[in-house]
């Protein structure tokens, strides 16, 4: 099924043109590897980080300042996802000591000390100069988000069937339970704090490449940590289709309420992001589940 | 030395403040384990109070803390009905990861909901007094500032009666400390965990009004209160009401030192690191037990 969606979403670009069913198709796969990213860490390992738009935001400055400073886009990408990951060790070792409200403030007070150097730094807007205006095309930034997507996806996939995912789960659910059946806590969360940030990193990479022109500070944004959260809950935390399911849906609405007002689909994400988490912890994935097992419990009693 | 001494008592003057808008957040955490991340939303509500009652009326700020408060009492304990009863059934754990997820996504609605009323402007407010200040050799004390200093001291000192001296008040600290062995005794917990929700917002809202005293207010000054907020509540120790306040004039002295030192832009940062450092010699906060 996966392969299948996979392959007709890779043939879009071919069959259309239009700018909008790209850029949307665009904005779904880089919100959808945003999310998964933070799912790693925050669905299959638990730790609910607020800063993970530290990440995003290293990913996408770095790769733009050396892409638009020349550098081939190969190059700029890896060099912005390997900066992320050193930052994600840098950080990620201090902060994974601290235990639950303690380490997502501290990871919210990270991001909020990135995003204002960057805008002590850099306070100049970083806009695509007019050479590369003229040979910009969807279809590669459609290509990338795509391929990022799938890869966190398949990421979370094969996580949640290996020993270190069992190891992860066992720290969800009991830090020392899982210590004292012999997982080495430290080292599972900080391996899975760094996966997720590579992740993020790439994607922001990825958005950098995408966006006309942005205020450095923009993509340390916290927007970009509730989004992320969002969606993931949207779709379920922890599960493997959740994100992509989340991000779909996200973007609808959001096209949606865009017509009206901008403020206003804020407020009603933040709204029902909060009824989410009270009412609804198991997501889309969840409520989907049990309308299907109801469903075939009633075709049962009645064949 | 006249301009590290003037830096300094600015310092102390707004760290008064830092200590007020601290503790309510530390008084809900303590009593219910629930993590108000949108604490500095209800700041800024309380802000507005001051600046509307003031733009219709020119109520002094000083006076709408006496609407500020109540107001915001009222509105924390019907955010509490809704959003937050449902988590007392939990493990504490659950309950803090949850509380933070309700809190993250109440603070987006509130800041907006605040750019749809009132913009997305700054506003101020401008008493007669505003720009007055008392010298003292080479230095200035501005006095709205220092007027709201003092009463801060003063709202503090009342909790902190309240909190040791009245049966209400130990009901709330035994519920601090055992919320089981609590129910035991027969208090009803339920109305405590409420109580302390509208008593931490409304000490959000007297703190607010009397920021506005000497700062501007904007929907957008929530998440830096909060912030703000948390760095002195784990300077100060948890459910510490003296250590708060003296948390908060260091977080405000050593703003405004650095503020002076590497520049304005640099000021918000100094306080973040501080606090990580905290964070890290000390995982669980300063003066935790």
């Amino acid at each position: 099924m996966g392969a299948f969606v996979v392959g007709a979403l890779t043939m879009l670009p071919l069959v259309t043109s239009s700018r909008s069913v790209l850029t949307w198709g665009f904005l779904v796969f880089l919100y959808a590897a945003l999310a998964q990213s933070w799912n790693l860490l925050g669905g299959l390992a638990g730790q609910v980080s607020l800063g993970h738009a530290a990440f995003f935001g290293l990913g996408a400055f770095v790769t733009r300042v050396l892409w638009l400073g020349g550098q081939s886009l190969a190059t700029a990408l890896a060099a912005g996802t390997a900066v992320v990951i050193a930052a994600g060790i840098l950080i990620g070792a201090p902060t994974l000591r601290l235990r639950g409200p303690y380490f997502a403030i501290g990871t919210l007070a990270v991001a909020e000390i990135l995003r204002i150097t960057t805008g002590n730094l850099f306070p100049e807007v970083s806009t695509l100069p007019a050479r590369s205006l003229a040979g910009y095309a969807l279809a590669p930034r459609y290509y990338l988000a795509l391929g990022a997507a799938v890869v966190s996806t398949l990421v979370v996939w094969a996580l949640a069937r290996s020993r270190f995912g069992y190891g992860l789960a066992a720290v969800r659910e009991d830090e020392d339970v899982a210590e004292a059946i012999g997982v080495h806590v430290f080292r599972h969360k900080l391996a899975v704090f760094v996966l997720s940030s590579a992740l993020a990193g790439a994607t922001g990479g990825i958005f950098g490449y995408y966006h006309l022109s942005f205020y450095p500070q923009f993509v340390f944004s916290p927007l970009w940590t509730f989004d992320a959260l969002l969606i993931t809950f949207l779709g379920g935390a922890g599960t493997m289709w959740g994100p992509p399911l989340g991000a779909a849906f996200y973007l609808l609405f959001r096209e949606a309420l865009a017509l009206r007002l901008v403020e206003i689909h804020l407020l009603i994400f933040g709204a029902l992001f909060v009824l989410v988490v009270l009412a609804f912890p198991g997501g889309l994935i969840e409520a989907w589940r049990m309308f299907a097992s109801r469903w075939i419990a009633v075709r049962e009693r009645g064949g | 030395m006249t301009i590290l001494l003037q830096n300094a008592v600015f310092g102390l003057l707004i760290g008064g403040l830092y200590g007020l808008g601290a503790v309510g957040l530390s008084l809900v955490f303590g009593v219910l384990a629930v993590l108000n991340v949108a604490h500095g939303e209800l700041i800024m509500l309380g802000g507005y109070v001051s600046v509307w009652l003031f733009t219709l009326w020119r109520v002094d700020p000083f006076v709408s803390v006496l609407a500020a408060g109540p107001l915001l009492f009222l509105g924390g304990a019907a955010l509490f009905r809704l959003l937050f009863t449902r988590l007392a059934s939990y493990s504490e754990e659950v309950r803090i990861k949850n509380s933070i997820l309700i809190g993250f996504g109440l603070a987006l609605v509130l800041q907006t909901l605040a750019i749809l009323a009132w913009g997305a402007d700054e506003r101020a407010v401008t008493p007669s007094y505003a720009g007055r200040v008392a010298a003292i050799g080479n230095v200035v004390v501005p006095l709205s500032r220092l007027g709201a200093m003092a009463l801060a001291f003063l709202v503090l000192g009342g909790l902190h009666l309240f909190l040791t001296r009245t049966r209400a008040g130990t009901a709330l600290r035994a519920t601090a400390d055992d919320d089981q062995a609590a129910t035991l005794v027969g208090i009803p917990i339920g109305r405590i965990y409420l109580t302390a929700f509208a008593l931490g917002s409304a000490l959000a809202g007297v703190a607010g009004a009397l920021v506005s005293v000497s700062d501007a207010i904007s929907p957008a000054i929530g998440l830096g209160w909060t912030l703000k907020a948390l760095i002195v509540i784990v300077l100060g120790g948890m459910g510490n009401i003296f250590g708060t306040f003296v948390a908060g004039l260091f977080l405000g002295v050593a703003e405004s030192m650095s503020g002076f030192l590497l520049g304005n832009a640099y000021r918000e940062v100094v306080g973040l690191v501080m606090f990580l450092i905290v964070l890290s010699v000390r995982p669980r906060g300063l003066f935790s037990r």
